[in-house]
């Protein structure tokens, strides 16, 4: 299941996330998340898919350092000797948890303030909000926003540290389609033009496809990485993609693994006979 | 008509039908003034005694703006000192709570006894009254923050410091003001009060005062006019804190938007 081509050709790149036998249980005894052992190289674009509340987000959370794992561990660059791993780190949440009392311009600023990054933060904010096309929209507070651009804020924030790492917690799920794949495309071009490392969570198939270099499923609660699919296309990716045979090929091959994961094959053959 | 226009017109028109029969009402029954008098009469002892009362208006204005001011003060630092450490909230709540819950007449003439200065056993009374809301609202205020915007500060490492400025004190806005709004209210009813319990105890000259003593001489249209001022300075500072709150709140906050994006 593994596609040996894709792990040979960066196997020499840093390791940047190593995931080793973490599981999450809460002190009520809910099991938010299996054993994980998750590996991922610098310069990848990793998607963790699976159904609602499979602990992805969890998972995700633990990488960031906002969770601790009840067993095993998480470690950023383990083969770096520098301590300065978590401050190349940068995180999208599911909603665009933007200050409403600050312009776009103060809440991209914000990162800069808490880690004192000193002088100098103009050129910072001003690339950071040319990235992401909100140049014009400086002085504009959240609230006058719509969805997608205050999605495009929350984006700029994460990238005005240049982290990285960038883990993105399925940051477009609630908004509509078209500006979805929008945003898709942007984060891949900013992706490959930043090299940066990516970690994505979603639920849909054709999101992780589209976006990844890989994508891991995980099962049902609690969540387990039981399957794995290098998705071998070259940068840039096109909305051509999205119609093309391989492109199908590979979301039935995870569909199939999702349904695995599930037990919902059993059932729906069962509705069939 | 236009809705700006009905948003004044139509309670206007309420106030005035409501004098014009007042005034109607009393003449044409001839109800003595010791009784009800008419709304002419007291607008009339209103001009006719505003040395007196215009003074009055001016103790009592000075006690209300100091025991609100002494509650912001006061209440805004319980409430952080609350959000900083949970022990401390939870030892000294309930006794919060014992404060407000206790009806400020009864331990009123205590204070006044404790307290030397008669301005300064007032402030004290009105502050009990007005500082409740504001240590409740803005401690709720500090703690209802932004589940996400909390995991942001974590993820950047934000001190308590940066976290309480930065993300505390702004989410608690629109809860210390809605506090401010109650205790504005508060903290004028607490002077009244206490100054009609103080009464005639040597330091009288507040409009509780003037209504107290105009009760006993039975001049009733000073009393009504007494009373005229109370309200409209109650209106006053309901405006003038509705008026900081929209000013600090209207480019982000839900209750404070501009009308184009109200809920009808």
């Amino acid at each position: 299941m593994t596609n040996n081509q894709s792990l040979i050709n960066n196997h020499r790149c840093p390791i940047a996330v190593q995931v080793e036998g973490a599981a999450k249980t809460y002190p009520s005894g809910l099991a938010a998340l299996g054993m994980v052992d998750l590996q991922v190289r610098e310069g990848e674009f990793v998607t963790l898919l699976g159904p609602s509340g499979c602990g992805k987000s969890t998972l995700l959370r633990m990488v960031g350092g906002l969770l601790q794992p009840s067993t095993g561990r998480v470690r950023l660059w383990p083969e770096s000797s520098t301590a300065t791993s978590r401050e190349r780190l940068a995180f999208v949440f599911q909603s665009p948890t933007l200050m409403p009392w600050a312009s776009v311009e103060g809440n991209v600023r914000l990162p800069l303030d808490l880690t004192h990054a000193g002088a100098d933060t103009e050129p910072k904010i001003q690339s950071a909000l040319e990235l992401v096309g909100l140049r014009d929209f400086r002085t504009a507070y959240p609230r006058e926003l719509s969805g997608g651009m205050q999605m495009r804020v929350s984006i700029a924030r994460a990238l005005v540290t240049e982290p990285r790492l960038l883990l993105m917690d399925e940051p477009f799920g609630a908004l509509d389609e078209i500006t979805r794949n929008r945003l898709d495309r942007e984060i891949r071009d900013l992706w490959a033009r930043r090299s940066l490392t990516a970690l994505f969570v979603t639920h849909s198939i054709y999101e992780a496809v589209f976006l990844s270099t890989r994508v891991l499923v995980m099962s049902a609660r609690p969540g387990r990485i039981v399957g794995e699919v290098a998705v071998d296309e070259p940068h840039p990716r096109t909305d051509a993609l999205r119609v093309s045979e391989r492109f199908a090929r590979w979301c039935a091959q995870l569909s199939d693994m999702l349904a695995d994961a599930s037990g919902e094959r059993g059932e729906i053959d069962r509705d069939a006979a | 008509m236009s809705t700006r226009l009905l948003r004044y017109l139509a309670p206007g028109t309420v106030g005035v039908v409501f004098l014009l029969l007042w005034e109607g009402l009393v003449r044409a029954f001839d109800v003595p003034f010791y009784l009800v008098p008419s709304p002419a009469l007291v607008l009339h002892t209103l001009v006719h005694d505003a040395p007196l009362l215009l003074g009055s208006l001016v103790v009592t204005l000075k006690i209300t703006v100091l025991a609100l001011l002494l509650s912001v003060v006061l209440g805004v630092g319980i409430a952080f000192l609350f959000v900083q450490n949970r022990t401390l909230e939870r030892s000294l709540f309930p006794y919060v709570v014992l404060l407000q819950v206790t009806p400020i007449v009864a331990i009123a003439p205590l204070i006044i006894i404790w307290v030397k200065d008669p301005l300064a056993a007032l402030v004290i009374c009105a502050t009990i009254v007005a500082i409740f809301p504001i240590i409740s609202n803005t401690s709720l205020g500090l703690r209802s923050v932004d589940p996400g915007l909390a995991d942001l500060f974590r993820l950047y490492g934000a001190g308590r410091w940066q976290t309480l400025v930065r993300l505390r004190v702004p989410s608690a806005l629109p809860y210390f003001f809605a506090g401010l709004r109650v205790a504005g209210g508060l903290a004028l009813i607490g002077a009244v009060v206490a100054e009609f319990v103080a009464g005639t105890g040597g330091t009288g000259s507040g409009l509780a005062y003037q209504i107290l003593q105009a009760g006993l001489q039975l001049n009733i249209p000073r009393l009504f006019a007494a009373l005229v001022l109370i309200t409209l300075t109650g209106v006053a500072i309901f405006l003038l804190v509705s008026l900081a709150a929209n000013l600090t709140l209207r480019r982000w906050h839900e209750s404070e938007l501009m009308s184009e994006h109200q809920i009808r």
